[in-house]
């Protein structure tokens, strides 16, 4: 296997240990982003309990020359905050690394590896010496030691501060301690050690063209492009900030700017249950309505699905997975609701699934969703994650067409009804499977009943066999139909390749950094969309094995693969992690590395 | 079977109303519930209601859950949406359809199941909000569908057809919604069309979340002796503590009344409110609330208005949404557009 450079001048991770609720989360954000305003491409990843205060966390800033999108697995300068895990934080380091820690407390004994260097800096004496309120004492630590770091990485002390002058524009006093607390971190660490350390960064003009947003944010941000106007949801974690995005945005964008009034209605639901229902009472009405969510969510709303598939209501979910089973670890990322929301809720049901992998895509996916729901009357569940949900990405300028006008898919008008003279709701007229249908108040001759019981053409009630299959055959007839209209995969083809792989979503930055150091071409196909299409068996069966990276335990796409397209089972081979921080590249790489060296030897 | 639909006969001379239509006009499919069931009452009464009030039957959207009583709403209004949902969670779509537009009158014709086990929460929920709707609970104190177990809306020593003694206490829809904050909580009796009539048009010309309580007899499963929702049991101990008289927008009232003033609705409508037992008072919930329950428990049945609020603010009032219905908001009035994604850009950098 090929080996990344030794140079880490831009390519090096930092990973600060801390305690919740420290405020250490926004002196991470400053520290990322003024690395990213140099110019250089930033990977952030938040490890977070699920917790409001006092248990670990982590942070890993990636800084990746190159524009890597996903964690690397190396670790080469922890900043160690957090007494509880020092020794953990101390293993995790890779060699010729560094650990700096507060040495206000000397820990010698826990700290004692040789192939590492310790730096030892007393931040909290220091912070306790220049502040008298013990809550600044706490949070300037955290800024003391993004200037230490500042110092040891040869990271622009200017750019820093120009963002702090920003952020506490309306808070002179709080700029002034942080301002404080930065130089406190500069003037000790170059005081007392050799900077910059042998890793560190250098001006680059990589990221001119770019923004730092999350996932949740960039989908918000869609929805509100796609003109959705109802949101319906019960807080759950990963899931909340993408309403709390919702929201902000419609305040911004949504108001009236004469009465004040709002353009949107966002409910806070009672239950999961009652977000579901709330969406497609709206979407039934005519209302463009989404809710979001994370597993045990999908896992309530599996009734109102099914009937949602049944009834043909069309509705956009988000499900941001995190570690299931169960309660499982909320604060986690996973891909592992692949099955649960592509047959959700009983007897036979389907739902168009998308994959966005990054929040770019979350954007563009967002108001696709919208229309592929109106489309294909349906639900459409977005399927992001915690990583990509939660965690600030380097995002391109996203773009927009203001001649762009929404799908509302077949709806018909009180004069289209008035000139048909006569309306059945579920009747193919076009023979693609999807039938017309009308908003409530329209018109009287455009009426019809919508139910979940069994229904022929008209919308009646029926037991009648050959009326209920009907409507069945038909469902799978506009099934067959979704897969030409969903996003395609994408697919990176290299020359001679005898092995492909196959991943979706947050998966992709580590599959794509991995390949190259493979020694062999690979040929890469990233999924974007469920209903498969032959595209996707076709590529499959092109190749003598197919590897297919997942983060979940039980192969979930692989079964999703084998059960919906022809294909051999026996030539998947899962490449699996699961245990709830996001993939790396290292991982992809010496697994399908030592999987094809093992197939060589043979 | 419900899909069978009611033959149209045109008879000449038959009442039109403001709208030329006839009582017909607002008619549904052909009922499928048993003979006799307190349920058709209702749909009856319903229509009679929608057209008294001349009501356009397309601007009307009818919910309901699963149950004998959400089947119902097949019955009436066949040129009105209809949706029948899943068990127990109509107060959800009826939310989110009321969100997208709310141009429209909302029935919601639940059962004592519906709202009062599986869907105790939404219907709570749908109270709190004052989501603007009727909202119907058909109260049989049974499960028809499954054959005849208590519902928990049944009595302390009630008993079932099969002999079982219910030994769990009840809930009731009236008393739940005076406690939630219900603004328009009324019960009426299927047997008494009446007081049903005014009341259902009353309620739906209600600003907010009226509930009418409906004692609607199973005659099937639970009209025999030794039941408190038979028709018998109901004609014996009902009690009107307020009788409603609806005066429609710009009518003389000619109705006598005493000592309760007519309540005028948003739409300009007034209700006007005779109170049958002086000892009643329907302005506090406290009272309300004593008084229902006191008489519950000599076995008494407390019917009419019993309680309104019709100051207070519904869903979209307190979204502040805008008085266009959200469906009809032009696209250009919700799509920020590329310049102010150039902005975020900057902001985000």
């Amino acid at each position: 296997m090929r080996k990344n450079s030794q140079n880490r001048i831009n390519d090096f991770v930092i990973k600060i240990a801390n305690v919740n609720g420290t405020g250490s989360a926004s002196a991470n954000t400053l520290l990322m982003k003024s690395i990213f305003q140099m110019g250089i491409p930033v990977v952030g990843k938040n490890f977070f309990p699920s917790n409001i205060q006092g248990l670990p966390t982590w942070y890993e800033i990636r800084v990746t020359k190159n524009g890597h999108t996903s964690r690397s697995g190396r670790v080469d300068i922890m900043v160690a905050m957090n007494a509880q895990t020092y020794k953990h934080d101390c293993a995790e380091v890779s060699p010729g690394g560094f650990l700096l820690y507060d040495s206000t407390w000397p820990r010698r004994d826990v700290l004692t590896r040789e192939d590492i260097t310790v730096l030892g800096i007393p931040f909290s004496q220091m912070c306790n010496e220049a502040f008298d309120d013990p809550r600044v004492r706490v949070l300037m630590k955290n800024i003391a030691y993004v200037g230490a770091l500042a110092t040891f990485l040869n990271i622009d002390c200017d750019v820093i501060r120009s963002r702090l002058k920003k952020i506490f524009a309306k808070k002179a006093n709080l700029l002034e301690a942080n301002l404080t607390a930065l130089d406190i971190g500069c003037d000790y660490a170059a005081k007392n050690f050799e900077c910059p350390l042998s890793i560190g960064v250098e001006t680059l003009n990589k990221t001119s063209e770019h923004m730092m947003i999350d996932g949740n944010t960039a989908a918000a941000l869609g929805c509100v492009y796609a003109g959705a106007t109802v949101a319906s949801w019960y807080p759950i974690t990963p899931s909340t900030s993408l309403i709390d995005a919702f929201n902000a945005f419609c305040e911004r964008y949504r108001k009236d700017p004469d009465t004040g009034q709002r353009r949107f209605c966002v409910i806070q639901a009672e239950e999961e249950l009652a977000a579901i229902g709330m969406v497609l009472g709206a979407s039934w009405a005519g209302a463009r309505a989404f809710t979001s969510t994370s597993g045990p969510g999908i896992s309530l709303m599996n009734e109102f699905l099914g009937f949602a598939y049944y009834a043909e209501i069309p509705a956009v979910v988000f499900n941001i997975q995190r570690a299931g089973p169960s309660t499982g670890l909320p604060t986690r990322t996973q891909q592992s609701d692949l099955i649960a929301c592509a047959y959700a809720s009983h007897g036979d049901t389907r739902h168009v699934l998308l994959f966005p992998s990054d929040p770019e895509e979350c954007f563009y996916f967002a108001v696709q969703a919208f229309d592929l729901a109106d489309r294909l009357q349906t639900p459409v569940i977005v399927m992001s994650d915690l990583d990509i949900g939660m965690n600030d990405w380097m995002c391109p300028r996203l773009t927009w067409d203001d001649t762009f006008k929404p799908d509302r898919g077949k709806v018909l008008s009180a004069e289209e009804i008035e000139r048909l003279g006569d309306f059945s709701r579920y009747e193919d007229k076009d023979g693609d499977g999807i039938c017309y249908r009308t908003y409530p108040g329209t018109h009287k001759r455009g009426a019809y009943f919508t139910r979940g019981s069994g229904h022929n053409q008209a919308g009646g009630y029926t037991e009648d066999p050959n009326e209920y299959q009907e409507v069945l055959d038909r469902l799978l007839r506009k099934w067959d139909h979704a897969g030409k209209l969903v996003p395609q995969p994408v697919v990176k083809r290299r020359k001679g390749a005898r092995v492909g792989v196959v991943a979706l979503g947050s998966s992709d930055g580590a599959v794509r950094e991995a390949l190259p150091l493979l020694d062999e071409p690979v040929d890469y196909m990233r999924l974007r969309a469920f209903p498969f299409n032959g595209k996707v068996k076709r590529f499959i069966e092109s190749h003598e094995r197919v590897f297919v990276v997942e983060q979940n335990r039980d192969a979930q796409l692989c079964t999703l693969l084998t059960a919906e397209l022809d294909v051999q089972k026996s030539k998947l081979i899962p490449v699996l992690h699961y245990n709830g921080f996001p993939i790396s590249s290292e991982h992809v790489a010496q697994f399908l590395y030592e999987a094809m060296r093992e197939e060589s030897v043979a | 079977m419900s899909y069978l639909t009611k033959p149209k006969v045109k008879v000449s001379g038959i009442k039109k109303n403001k709208l030329g239509l006839t009582l017909r006009d607002y008619e549904g499919g052909m009922s499928t519930l048993c003979a006799g069931c307190g349920h058709d009452s209702v749909t009856a009464a319903l229509v009679r209601a929608f057209f008294e009030l001349n009501l356009p039957p397309e601007k009307a959207a009818k919910v309901s859950g699963i149950g004998c009583s959400s089947k119902t709403t097949a019955y009436f209004l066949s040129a009105s949406h209809g949706i029948n949902t899943v068990h127990g969670r109509m107060p959800a779509i009826a939310t989110g359809a009321n969100a997208a537009n709310e141009n429209l009158y909302f029935i919601g014709v639940s059962g004592d199941g519906d709202s009062l086990s599986i869907g105790l929460g939404q219907f709570a929920h749908a109270i709190r909000r004052n989501m603007n709707m009727l909202y119907i609970v058909e109260n049989n104190g049974v499960y028809g569908l499954t054959k005849g177990q208590f519902s928990a809306s049944a009595d302390m020593g009630s008993k079932a057809k099969n002999g079982t003694i219910n030994e769990q206490p009840p809930l009731d829809s009236v008393l739940l919604a005076l406690s939630l904050g219900g603004t328009f909580v009324a019960r009426g009796f299927s047997g008494d069309k009446d007081q049903l009539v005014p009341l259902i048009k009353a309620g739906l010309s209600h600003q907010g979340f009226a509930l009418i309580d409906v004692i609607s007899p199973c005659v099937t499963f639970n009209d025999h002796e030794g039941s408190t929702k038979s028709y018998a049991h109901t004609r014996e101990n009902f009690h009107e503590v307020v009788h409603t008289d609806f005066v429609p927008p710009a009518t003389e009232i000619t109705v006598e009344y005493e000592d309760v003033a007519p309540v005028t609705l948003h739409d300009g409508s007034r209700i006007v409110l005779r109170k049958t037992s002086p000892d009643y008072s329907m302005t506090t919930r406290n009272a309300a609330w004593s008084y229902i329950q006191d008489h519950h428990k000599k076995g008494e049945i407390i019917t009419g208005l019993l309680f309104l609020d019709d100051a207070a603010a519904d869903l979209h009032k307190h979204n502040n949404t805008v008085d266009q219905p959200l469906i009809s908001m032009p696209y250009d009035k919700l799509c920020p557009g590329a310049e102010a994604l150039n902005d975020l850009f900057e902001a985000l950098r």
